[in-house]
């Protein structure tokens, strides 16, 4: 009944955020505490460990790529009103995708060949392997969340066997491929730079995030500057008008869900391509779950999408450093932290959204607001 | 708790304090001042009218009433006591009760748990149940408000469902009670009922507050009337002393005409013909029966009768959003039927416009700016696409030359479509459709929700459209606008054509009988227009539309 109070966009999107990710962080800090660990002195190891020297940028924009893509696809998929969870299972696959291209001819190929063929496969098969469950919901009527869920296990099954039993290396015992050839290795960004002048740490930072940028920009286009977008969000706002305006809505399940496989699929090139170099059993590692933390903390704009990635890239490679530096911080503590930005940022969103609504309300009564927006 | 009804006491003595004083009420959401100083003050004992535009801040006042919203400042006395009511359980503890324009019960709940529910005794619902029991026998002895206490609400007739709402309000010990637009969903008959029992109810000592924007139930049935204009009181008067002419130029502001002049009709030739069109819901039930109609150029088609008789599947099936399970329709030379259905998006290309009956299911996207909104369903045109770009540019100018001719406020083409008011809405959906010249024009409740202003100009509009030779069908639940607007009338009950009306001869009453009288078979014998052997079938309908 009661309508939602308008405020200015830099309230919503900006000031909410941070208080939410700041209550997240005061939370996290009480439970610091009760392991006998100063909060200050933690939040300054993370940030130190996360952005205090070269390598740690390096370090924590890698991560950061992985949500790009693994949150890009949540978004483009909620666009569509359809919630793909399935994001984790999809990148394992496009990561078969990017072994079976790469093995197949890096032995035959170029590099300006090969790696962007390689990407292709990731999409590919990402797309793929979400375009399954996409059909199940249009033309069968399975319910999206269950079916993603789903195939993330069987995605997970599949891997397994293919890499234990199918593309293993001869005569090795770890379940692991051969190593990819050099001409498929994405260039690293250290290097590149490097090779201009511009020095930077040694990180496993690659042209991945290049990659993940141009989508977000993509996605922007396409969602907000083509038909096709315009059709995709009608369908995901109000598929009854959407219905009303003559979209074919199964065919835009099809597409939103094939876009959002693509994607995620697409985070595999950032680990197979530019770390690994080689197909590894488990390597998606729980980014594909984060992304849906990340698209629902970033609004699933693509801009913010990149934001909330930024912050998680921070998150984990700052948590990793603060395991490191203290015994009783486990790695499931950093994950305990996560958890609880995702808690505050996600599914407590609009928690604090009402104490705002009066604040803002409160300022502008008595003409705070309005003075500061003409000066 | 049931607490007992202040019987007779109240409205007796003529210097009872009044049963509702409101005193300066402001209230702000955001920038916009929606209730700015209102101040009324309600007899106990007698029915008080309060009229005015959407948007013109009644619905806030009620809520506040309520205790749905708070006032930012101002002042409620009940019986002459100030009270403090922050939420609907303070009203309803101070003896008042609201009766909402979308029912608030549970289908599957019979009438007596309904009226029990959130009102029980103690944990064991078969006490609550004998209590209530009695005490609803003793409400309907004294109102004639009679429903049957065992029924399923989900089977009951609307009419019934909003005794069921009046008789929880009563339960809850209610002697005040807000009605908010209670007729939208009656038909005349069932109106007339219910003012029956508000009068009842006014006899008993009960204080009526009824919130509506058809003048004539206010004429018919208030002792006061308020009429309220952008967040202010601009006039009360007692409904003796005034009239609809007075009161709807009190409304807008200026003088409105609320009859059209309309040229004489001159039909031509036939643009689209349904025949014998059937449509089956998902449970089974027949929603569509043997409809055939034929809309021809330069006449206005007026399709009357009680929402959810079929007329929202007619428009749905003759604009391509659901296919018929029979029967055939004809435009130009394209058949389409069950094997060749057509999507929405053909039917546009047949010439074909749709006003959809309910806006904000289907003919916008809320959270679209308003130039997003302009172009559904024709966002595939090359005029608004550049390659494979949208050209935005040409969107926004699109919208702003829309806004400018069928006078959309704000004309501000990148505000999002919720941020208009119903009126404006629903101008900027109209303009959306006549502005492509359609051959056909389908247009679902052309005024549901607009203000008096914007009523005026939508059907100048359409009137407009019909001189320049298009076919127009007009569905509405609004009798009036039936009667003033369309050259020939359709009345549909159970999902058949029960009778056909020139327009220019309809009365009310006829009109009224052909709604409602289907429901029995016998008079859907008689009263039944189609063929004589599809009598048999009409009949049968009838029944398999009562049994669910």
């Amino acid at each position: 009944m009661t309508a939602r109070h308008p405020l200015p966009a830099w309230i919503d999107i900006g000031v909410i955020p941070i208080a939410n990710v700041l209550l997240a962080l005061v939370v996290a800090g009480l439970i610091v505490l009760a392991v006998g660990i100063n909060p200050f002195e933690a939040v300054s190891i993370m940030l130190y460990g996360a952005l205090g020297y070269p390598e740690a940028i390096g370090y924590t924009l890698y991560y950061a790529t992985n949500f790009i893509f693994t949150g890009l696809a949540v978004a483009v998929a909620f666009h569509a009103g359809l919630f793909n969870i399935g994001g984790e299972g999809q990148a394992y696959i496009g990561g078969l995708g990017v072994a079976l291209v790469i093995l197949a001819l890096d032995q035959f190929l170029p590099a300006p060949i090969l790696i962007p063929l390689g990407i292709l496969g990731a999409a590919a098969f990402g797309a793929a392997w979400a375009l399954v469950p996409g059909y199940l919901q249009a033309y069968r009527g399975s319910h999206i969340v269950i079916t993603t869920i789903m195939f993330n296990f069987i995605a997970a099954a599949l891997m397994v066997y293919l890499t234990v039993n199918v593309l293993i290396a001869p005569n090795t015992m770890s379940p692991e491929t051969r190593a990819f050839a050099a001409t498929s290795h994405l260039p690293l960004i250290h290097d590149m730079l490097g090779a201009v002048g511009i020095p930077m740490g040694r990180s496993p930072l690659n042209l991945s995030i290049v990659i993940g940028l141009l989508c977000c920009i993509g996605i922007w286009i396409f969602l907000w500057h083509t038909r096709w977008g315009f059709a995709l969000r009608a369908m995901g706002q109000n598929a009854n008008a959407a219905i009303y305006a003559g979209i074919p809505a199964k065919q835009m399940i099809l597409l939103a869900m094939s876009l959002s496989g693509a994607l995620a699929g697409m985070m595999a090139i950032n680990e197979l391509m530019g770390v690994q170099h080689r197909l590894i059993i488990n390597f998606t590692a729980g980014y594909g779950f984060t992304g849906i933390a990340v698209a629902l903390m970033g609004r699933s704009h693509p801009f913010g999408v990149a934001l909330a990635s930024l912050l998680f890239g921070l998150l984990q490679q700052g948590g990793a450093e603060l395991a490191f530096e203290f015994p009783t911080i486990t790695r499931e503590m950093v994950v305990v932290i996560q958890g609880l930005v995702i808690l505050f940022s996600g599914a407590l969103a609009y928690m604090t959204r009402p104490w705002f609504e009066a604040l803002f309300a409160l300022l502008q009564r008595s003409g705070w607001i309005q003075a500061a927006e003409k000066a | 708790m049931p607490a007992v009804i202040p019987s007779v006491t109240r409205g007796e003595g003529r210097n009872a304090p009044p049963a509702i004083v409101l005193r300066d009420i402001h209230k702000h959401f955001g920038l916009v001042h929606a209730n700015r100083g209102v101040s009324l003050s309600v007899a106990a004992g007698s029915i008080t009218g309060i009229v005015g535009e959407n948007g013109a801040g009644k619905s806030t006042l009620m809520s506040i009433l309520y205790g749905l919203y708070a006032a930012d400042s101002g002042e409620i006395l009940v019986d002459g006591r100030p009270v403090t009511i922050s939420s609907p359980r303070d009203a309803i503890a101070a003896g008042i009760g609201m009766v909402h324009q979308h029912f608030m019960l549970v289908d599957t709940f019979t009438v007596l748990e309904n009226i029990v529910l959130g009102a029980e005794d103690g944990p064991l619902l078969r006490r609550s149940i004998a209590s209530a029991r009695k005490e609803i026998e003793r409400l309907e002895r004294e109102y004639g408000l009679k429903v049957d206490p065992d029924a399923l609400v989900g089977d009951l007739p609307v009419g019934e469902q909003q005794r069921v709402e009046i008789l929880k309000v009563l339960y809850r010990g209610a002697s005040t009670l807000i009605l908010d637009e209670p007729t939208g969903v009656l038909t005349p008959q069932e109106a007339e009922q219910l003012f029956r029992i508000l009068q009842a109810l006014r006899e008993r000592g009960v204080t009526v507050i009824l919130i509506t924007h058809k003048l004539r139930e206010i004429m018919a049935v208030t002792d006061e009337v308020y009429v309220m204009r952008q967040g202010q009181i601009v006039a009360h008067r007692r409904t003796q002393y005034t009239s609809r002419e007075e009161l709807a130029e009190l409304m807008v502001g200026r003088k409105v005409r609320l009859s059209l002049d309309k040229p004489p009709c001159r039909p031509g030739p036939a643009l689209l013909k349904a025949r014998n069109l059937n449509l089956r819901d998902k449970r089974g039930c027949v929603v569509l029966n043997n409809v055939s109609l034929t809309l021809r150029t330069g006449e206005i088609v007026g399709i009357a009768g009680v929402s959810g008789n079929g007329q929202s599947e007619l428009l749905e099936v003759l604009s391509g959003i659901r296919a018929p399970d029979g029967g055939e329709i004809v435009v130009g030379d394209r058949h389409i039927t069950a094997q060749a259905p057509a999507s929405p998006a053909e039917m546009r290309q047949l010439g074909l416009g749709h006003v959809p009956e309910d806006r904000h299911r289907y003919g916008m996207v809320g959270s679209f700016t308003a130039d997003e909104t302009a172009i559904l369903g024709y966002h595939q045109d090359a005029r608004f696409n550049k390659g494979l770009l949208l050209d935005r540019r040409a969107m926004n100018a699109h919208c702003a030359m829309l806004m400018e001719n069928y006078d959309v406020r704000p004309r501000r083409p990148d505000l999002n479509s919720t941020h208009f008011s119903g009126g404006n809405q629903q101008k900027l959906i109209l303009a959306r459709e006549i502005e492509r010249n359609p051959r056909i024009l389908l247009v679902g409740q052309p005024t549901r929700g607009v203000d008096i202003g914007a009523i005026e100009f939508i059907h100048r509009e359409l009137l407009r459209m019909r001189e320049a030779g298009c076919a127009i069908l007009v569905v509405s639940v609004e009798l009036d606008e039936i009667m003033s607007l369309a050259d020939r009338i359709l009345v549909m009950a159970g999902g058949q054509i029960t009778g056909e009306v020139d327009g220019a001869s309809a009365d009310e009453r006829t009109l009224g009988l052909m709604m409602a009288n289907c429901w029995t078979p016998a008079a859907a014998e008689t009263l039944v227009t189609v063929d004589a052997a599809e009598g048999a079938s009409a009949a049968q309908s009838g029944l398999a539309w009562t049994t669910p």
